[in-house]
């Protein structure tokens, strides 16, 4: 494999719109629009069950949105002229005939898209499965398995790649292994939208994070804004006077959000300098405790309930 | 940042590659039909059943005809039918491959990447419906063959036998091919149409076996209509070289059957196009 981008194009963005999808009364993807660029890791999280693999889905048009669009590359993908050449997927590992070879299942799939037979060899030897070419898929480990749909996700030399939980079934080597493969693929100027429900995972090997929960988009924004705006300290109050600490807090350029049962967190202000304007304005404080919140708590209680006033923050 | 509309024109230059072809999507389907062990398994039993079973009703076809009178006794005698009665049996394990060559899609979960690789879905379906029909056609035709001679060879000595020169019987031959690779191609829509094996493989033995045999509880007249216009039953004669009551011609026979296989097949289509995944 050259180090050197063997790309005819780059560039292709996942534009999705709106896009919604309803299965009875269900809705697993909920208005979302967002855009995946070139150049970064994409990464796309939500708690399973949020919306994650539908929209993924969508976007390779298996599934038809119930409204909304997605595009690649400008194109709708049941459009592309060959759409292994434009966007390589791994959506379900185990998804192969188990009977037939690694060698043969890549030799169809490369065959349906008018790629050489060559590239087959090329990309078993990527993902490191050239002495199981010729074994039956079915005696696969769950690891080899993720590996064999990279390798059929790099087929067509793709512009646009997604991974759907990659890291599902995989020793920390093969973890390790994956996260290197995806940033190189990004700095080499591709499009590398990968789906997790881990988010210290993602925090590692993302640019960039789009959060859904319940299928509604919650955040979509750089991983270092993510950590900003999320794992900073908030501080819990309590105060029967409580409308008043919040006015005070925010004429002091505090940010406020409700807590749980009766209680208001507070950032951009620690806790002494709370507890100084409550004096200063004769508030009585019942409560006063400084919140550490790790990355994977904010991503828990972000995506906890996906209908509450933090789906509107990102409207603002 | 979120734009309102979707570019509508890649930023840069536009891609380099060819576009895939319908007989790309064919090579493809080809590697995946020989590169699975259902295909090779349901040939051999067709085979085995074509064959064997054929030689077998030959040779006791053949001794029943000697010791029961004669000609006289059987004005219907064809032994070209005859030798080819292992496939009365033998087309349900053809049905079959064609059913797996779909449905073993669904039930790995395979489809997903079958469908992103060939987005285009009247591609696909009729990608696998020329393998299906020229693997089939192919196959039928040599155990048919074989088939026959050795039919024949049983027959001889007991039995009027057929040879190739005879009226309507190379005619027999290659359009029990024809009608082999349409059941075949059956399976393949009853199995796009249900997305599994045990269902599509259900309506088929309903279609050839079940079904038929129920006819005969219906009133006589009506059994004959019925009977004479049923899909199987009329794309069957394209096989017999002797015409029997309440059937079809042959070649009207076959038009019969092909308009029903058409039928199925654009509803696999229909279906396939529509839903999701």
């Amino acid at each position: 494999m050259p180090k050197t981008p063997t790309l005819s194009y780059t560039g292709q963005k996942i534009e999705a719109r709106s896009l919604t999808k309803r299965y009875g009364a269900t809705l697993a993807v909920d208005d979302l629009s967002f855009d995946v660029n070139p150049g970064v890791v994409t990464g796309f999280i939500g708690p399973n069950g949020s919306g994650k693999t539908t929209t993924m889905r969508l976007i390779l048009g298996l599934d038809n949105p119930t409204s909304g669009q997605v595009m690649v590359g400008g194109k709708h993908y049941r459009d592309l002229p060959a759409p292994l050449r434009e966007v390589g997927a791994l959506i379900d590992a185990k998804a192969v005939h188990p009977s037939r070879t690694a060698y043969n299942h890549l030799l169809a799939l490369a065959q349906s898209n008018a790629i050489p037979k060559k590239r087959v060899d090329e990309v078993l030897g990527m993902v490191g499965l050239e002495a199981a070419a010729g074994r039956r898929v079915g005696g696969f480990s769950l690891g080899m398995g993720q590996r064999l749909g990279i390798a059929g996700a790099l087929l067509g030399d793709p512009p646009v790649l997604m991974f759907d939980e990659p890291l599902n079934g995989l020793d920390p080597e093969g973890i390790v292994w994956i996260r290197e493969l995806m940033q190189r693929l990004a700095a080499e100027g591709r499009t590398v939208f990968v789906s997790s429900h881990l988010m210290n995972e993602m925090a590692v090997t993302a640019d960039h994070l789009i959060v859904i929960g319940k299928g509604k988009l919650l955040r979509d924004e750089g991983v270092n804004a993510f950590m900003e705006s999320n794992a900073e300290h908030w501080v819990l109050v309590r105060s029967p006077q409580l409308a008043e600490l919040v006015s005070a807090a925010k004429s002091a350029g505090a940010q406020v959000r409700p807590g749980t049962e009766n209680s208001m967190e507070i950032a951009g202000l620690d806790s002494r300098a709370i507890g100084e304007l409550a004096a200063a304005n004769r508030i009585t404080l019942h409560e006063l405790a400084t919140q550490r919140a790790s990355l994977e708590d904010a991503f828990m209680d972000l995506t906890r309930d996906s209908v509450d006033y933090r789906s509107t923050e990102v409207a603002a | 940042m979120t734009a309102s509309t979707i570019t509508t024109q890649p930023p840069e230059a536009g891609p380099s590659y060819r576009a895939a072809r319908f007989t790309d999507v064919l090579h493809s389907e080809w590697t995946k039909a020989r590169t699975v062990r259902s295909t090779m398994w349901t040939l051999i039993v067709a085979a085995f059943l074509g064959i064997g079973l054929g030689a077998l009703i030959s040779a006791l076809s053949a001794h029943h005809y000697a010791s029961s009178g004669g000609r006289a006794a059987h004005p219907l005698w064809d032994p070209t039918s005859i030798s080819a009665g292992g496939f009365g049996i033998a087309q349900l394990a053809i049905g079959v491959l064609g059913v797996l060559l779909i449905t073993s899609e669904y039930s790995t979960g395979a489809i997903a990447g079958t469908l992103a690789a060939v987005p285009r879905r009247e591609r696909l379906l009729g990608a696998k419906a020329v393998v299906v029909f020229a693997l089939v056609y192919v196959f039928i035709e040599v155990v048919i063959f074989a088939a026959f001679f050795i039919g024949q060879a049983l027959i001889s000595g007991h039995a009027p036998t057929a040879s190739i020169g005879d009226p309507g019987v190379l005619r027999a031959l290659l359009g029990a091919g024809l009608y082999g690779a349409g059941i075949g191609l059956l399976g393949l829509a009853f199995g796009t149409i249900l997305r599994s094996a045990a269902g599509a493989i259900s309506v088929l033995v309903a279609l050839l076996f079940v079904l038929p045999g129920i006819l005969a509880a219906l009133p006589a007249s009506v059994e004959h209509t019925v009977e004479k216009f049923w899909p199987t039953e009329a794309g069957s004669q394209i096989g017999a070289v002797v015409r029997t009551a309440h059937t079809l011609s042959p070649w009207a026979g076959l038009g019969v059957f092909v308009l029903f296989v058409g039928i199925v097949s654009a509803g696999a289509l229909v279906m396939l196009k529509r839903r999701d995944g």
